[in-house]
């Protein structure tokens, strides 16, 4: 865990990571920047040391030092002003529908007093942008964001010293507005580019640059549109899959007959004696390149592969397996005594909740590009992990990370499961062997199959309460699905909270709130059963027990814009509560369902979901984010599970596995509580933990059926 | 295998040199270049690459070009008009009815289709009609209300 950030945020711990293995050096020369930017000015904002969670990682973290002499300074991002006056600010993050492009923009022109269409981003592009240890856990907008705002906003300093320059005044007099330097008194003013122009200006600042407070937003703050949204309506916007070079061949991989399968013999002589065909066979990696997609398709396809895998663990074992399969002695956090605890409840309860691997199945398949050029290598391809993906290739063909550049195109989305770079290796392994670029689109199968997957997990629950609903023993286990999410907002005496790493038998990573939706789900459900033990109203239980003024206030606001209280609207409808806080940000969703009992159909009718994550940014993306959110847990709530057997996945295609469609979707109204006096948090991710939760203690309300397992209604309830 | 030469795009026509038993999709991508148009799961079930022909809605992953050939094809390349977005693209950007993008063509030729049929599509008819169409990052509820105010605009009826 990470020592230097703040302790209530959880660290995933299936991000994958990779070491950050380059820092740019401070040392970097002026003549780099403009030859890579033009002339202007060049505004570089340096971090102390751990000043940041992820750009510039310091050698610390990594243990590895960075090369040369000199010692390396982080750098959190950097800003040019061309000679033209065009604005553009670089970062290493990239664009995968959570609109940052847009929010970055309206912070950067924030500062610098710019309307938002005079911005430009370079983002997630290794030779341009600063590094960055990727796109995940919800840190854009509270790290990057900032560390952006301070290069504008010393960018705009810059400018009024060049202008008193100019003009020999007091710079007391000088203000920035509408994109010019303007001196009140005299009517004077000089836009940016007459103040760039010829100048050839590098200032290095450090985090202490001021900023303007949320109070004063005028930009951010605000309702902004996608910066290119138009290009996107359009079909216009080019993302890795639409990017082609010139002279470019198609790939397509062998894929093994199974997980952790063997390669016993190759037969690719059919292949190979097709006309344009290029195979190539490198240990256990068999693929091919071809002049065009169907040729790639059918020389793969004619390729004898034997493969030989050791039996493997299938979905109906699984539970079991993650149990005994759990690392022994784990670290607990413990707090007061659990036996006290329970000697002292009226009523007790153990309950054991389950949730499935379920895919990210973004809409753009993992795709990339891979182009070789004078023992460079240059990828396209749509990964969280620009850097991380660059040091992947790094290693794989053995070259140093200089020579390699990855691009990231704005992307068709992730949630988590595009940090790893194994579309860009197998990518550029063929356009190695080819000698030409090659392009590699994996199939949804590929995609469904090779990637990886939210983890699966077990949770064991016991506590005790007592007949005033004041819980007074907590003791929670969670089995392989992860510890974000695991620690909680309420005031518990007596408790042991225990994540218990376990040997998965499916590839796994991160995913959207990662383990917080599993350990909201196990909480938040078992809160409910506890609720209704000692007969109180669920929402009351919980506000008796938080200790959290924040979670409370978000728990009120959605109780109210839903009408909570007011009980059932019909014999088989029934409401739910839940809340949550994950990285940084504060949920409360209030669900109501309706459950045909004949047909055991689930009908989800309505959701209420307020959210604070301090000072907000921008409210419609914010909304559709939190909605995007709701839409997203529907899925892994109801009916989304992999199913897998004996080393292969069974339900790999969308007519097999049922993702939220727009029959699925009930009403949904969101409650924004903006906090302009608290530090902006991430909102990406947790507006997804408190749908299912609040949809299981919904149905319970409905028809008195417990639901612990999630998906919770793949086929229907069973009444 | 039979071969086609020519495609009517957008109202152009446009000479390619192709298998019939290609499907649609990879023709306009790789042939023609015409990107728009998505891949999402090649087997129909996500509307990633629909496109119109004779102006109805198809999913063109899973049809074959010799089924294309001398009908008129429209992509979402082909539905702005002399610079102006079609009311739809209009719809799509004033209600914020994307995340990533990447299901929009599709969305957007689905809707098209949909309110050529149907100018005053009821809520419920919406969701019919769209269901076969995907947005994983889930902006359904938006797209809902772009296709109703695109219909209002496209029927005169203003905001």
């Amino acid at each position: 865990m990470s020592k230097h950030i703040d302790d209530s945020i959880e660290v995933e711990r299936y991000e994958l990571f990779a070491q950050p293995a380059h820092h740019f050096n401070l040392e970097l020369e002026r003549r780099d920047f403009f030859k890579l930017l033009g002339g202007g000015l060049v505004l570089v904002l340096t971090l102390d040391a751990f000043g940041s969670q992820e750009s510039g990682r310091q050698e610390g973290e990594s243990g590895r030092r960075a090369q040369g002499n000199s010692t390396p300074k982080d750098i959190a991002g950097w800003l040019h002003i061309g000679e033209d006056g065009s604005i553009t600010a670089f970062t290493g993050k990239v664009e995968f529908g959570q609109n940052i492009r847009t929010s970055l923009s309206q912070v950067v022109a924030e500062e610098l007093r710019v309307p938002i269409s005079s911005i430009r981003l370079t983002m997630g592009d290794t030779d341009l942008t600063p590094f960055d240890m990727g796109t995940f856990g919800s840190r854009t907008t509270p790290t990057m964001a900032p560390q952006l705002r301070k290069a504008a906003a010393a960018a705009r300093e810059v400018l009024i010293d060049l202008a008193a320059e100019e003009w020999k005044v007091d710079r007391a007099s000088l203000a920035v507005k509408d994109g010019k330097v303007i001196n009140e008194r005299s009517r004077q003013s000089l836009d940016f580019g007459k103040l760039t122009r010829g100048q050839k200006l590098l200032k290095v600042i450090s985090e202490n640059a001021a900023t303007t407070p949320a109070d004063q937003w005028k930009i951010a703050g605000k309702s902004v549109a996608k910066v290119d949204g138009r290009d996107f309506v359009t079909g216009k916007h080019r993302y890795t899959s639409d990017t082609r070079p010139l002279d470019m061949l198609f790939g397509r991989v062998v894929r093994p007959s199974a997980f952790n399968a063997a390669l016993v013999s190759v037969d690719s002589r059919e292949a190979e004696a097709m006309p344009g065909v290029k195979v190539v066979r490198d240990g256990s990696f068999i693929g091919v390149a071809a002049p065009n997609a169907q040729t790639a398709a059918r020389a793969a396809s004619a390729i004898k592969a034997e493969w030989k895998a050791e039996p493997q663990p299938s979905a109906t074992e699984l539970f079991d397996y993650l149990r005994k399969q759990a690392a022994p002695s784990p670290q607990a956090n413990v707090r007061g005594s659990i036996p006290e605890g329970l000697a002292n409840a009226d009523k007790k309860l153990e309950q054991t909740y389950t949730v499935a691997y379920i895919a990210h199945a973004p809409l753009e398949p993992r795709a990339a590009v891979a182009e070789w050029s004078k023992g460079r290598l240059t990828v396209w391809t749509g990964t969280q992990r620009p850097f991380g993906v660059r040091g992947e290739l790094a290693e794989a063909f053995r070259i140093p990370e200089e020579r390699v550049r990855v691009i990231v195109p704005d992307t068709g989305a992730g949630y988590g499961g595009k940090h790893t770079g194994d579309v860009a290796v197998e990518a550029a392994r063929l356009a190695q062997a080819a000698g030409k670029a090659v392009k590699l689109l994996w199939t949804r199968e590929e995609e469904f199959t090779w990637a990886y997957f939210r983890p699966a997990g077990v949770i064991d629950v016991s506590s005790g309460v007592r007949d005033d609903g004041a819980i007074t023993a907590w003791e929670f286990h969670n089995y392989n699905s992860g510890s974000a999410g695991i620690q909680h907002r309420y005031g518990l005496p007596n408790q042991k909270i225990v994540f218990h790493q376990a040997k998965s038998p499916l590839r796994q990573g991160s995913y959207r709130g990662l383990a917080a939706t599993a350990n909201h789900f196990a909480r938040e459900v078992h809160m409910d059963e506890l609720a209704h033990a000692v007969k109180m109203d669920p929402l009351e239980f919980r506000l008796k027990n938080l200790k959290d003024e924040r979670m409370k206030a978000v728990l009120t606001a959605a109780a109210k814009a839903f009408g909570w209280g007011k009980g059932k609207s019909a014999p088989n409808c029934g409401n739910g509560i839940a809340a949550g806080f994950e990285k940084g940000g504060y949920v409360a969703t209030c669900a109501e369902v309706s459950v045909d009992r004949e047909s055991g159909k689930v009908k989800l009718m309505r959701v209420v979901e307020a959210f604070e994550c301090g000072a907000i940014v921008n409210p419609d993306q914010l909304k559709n984010q939190i909605e995007g959110s709701i839409v997203m847990a529907i899925g892994g709530a109801l009916f989304e599970a992999i199913d897998f057997d004996n080393g292969k996945i069974v339900n790999g295609r969308f007519a097999r596995y049922r993702v939220p469609r727009f029959s699925d979707v009930p009403a949904i109204e969101t409650v924004l509580v903006d906090r302009k006096d608290l530090p902006s948090a991430g909102a990406g991710e947790t507006p997804i933990v408190g749908l299912a939760p609040a949809v299981g203690n919904a149905i319970f309300e409905a028809v008195g059926i417990r639901l612990r397992s999630l998906p919770m209604a793949p086929n229907g309830l069973k009444t | 295998m039979q071969r086609i030469s020519e495609l009517h795009v957008n109202g152009n026509k446009l000479r390619i040199d192709a298998d019939t038993d290609r499907s649609l999709l990879s023709v306009l991508r790789d042939d023609l270049d015409l990107t728009g148009s998505k891949y999402g799961c090649g087997e129909g079930q996500c509307g990633a690459c629909t496109v119109l022909i004779d102006g109805q809605a198809t999913r063109s992953c899973i049809t074959k070009l010799g089924a294309a050939a001398g009908k008129k094809i429209t992509t979402i390349e082909g539905i702005e008009k002399s610079g102006r977005l079609h009311p739809i693209q209009e719809a799509f950007l004033e209600a914020d009815a994307l995340q990533c993008g990447y299901c929009t063509p599709g969305m957007i030729m689905s809707s098209v289709a949909l309110l050529s049929k149907n100018p005053n599509p009821s809520e419920l008819e919406i969701v019919r009609f769209m269901d076969g169409n995907v947005c994983r990052c889930g902006t359904y509820p938006r797209i809902v209300s772009a296709i109703r105010k695109a219909a209002q605009s496209m029927r005169g009826g203003g905001k």
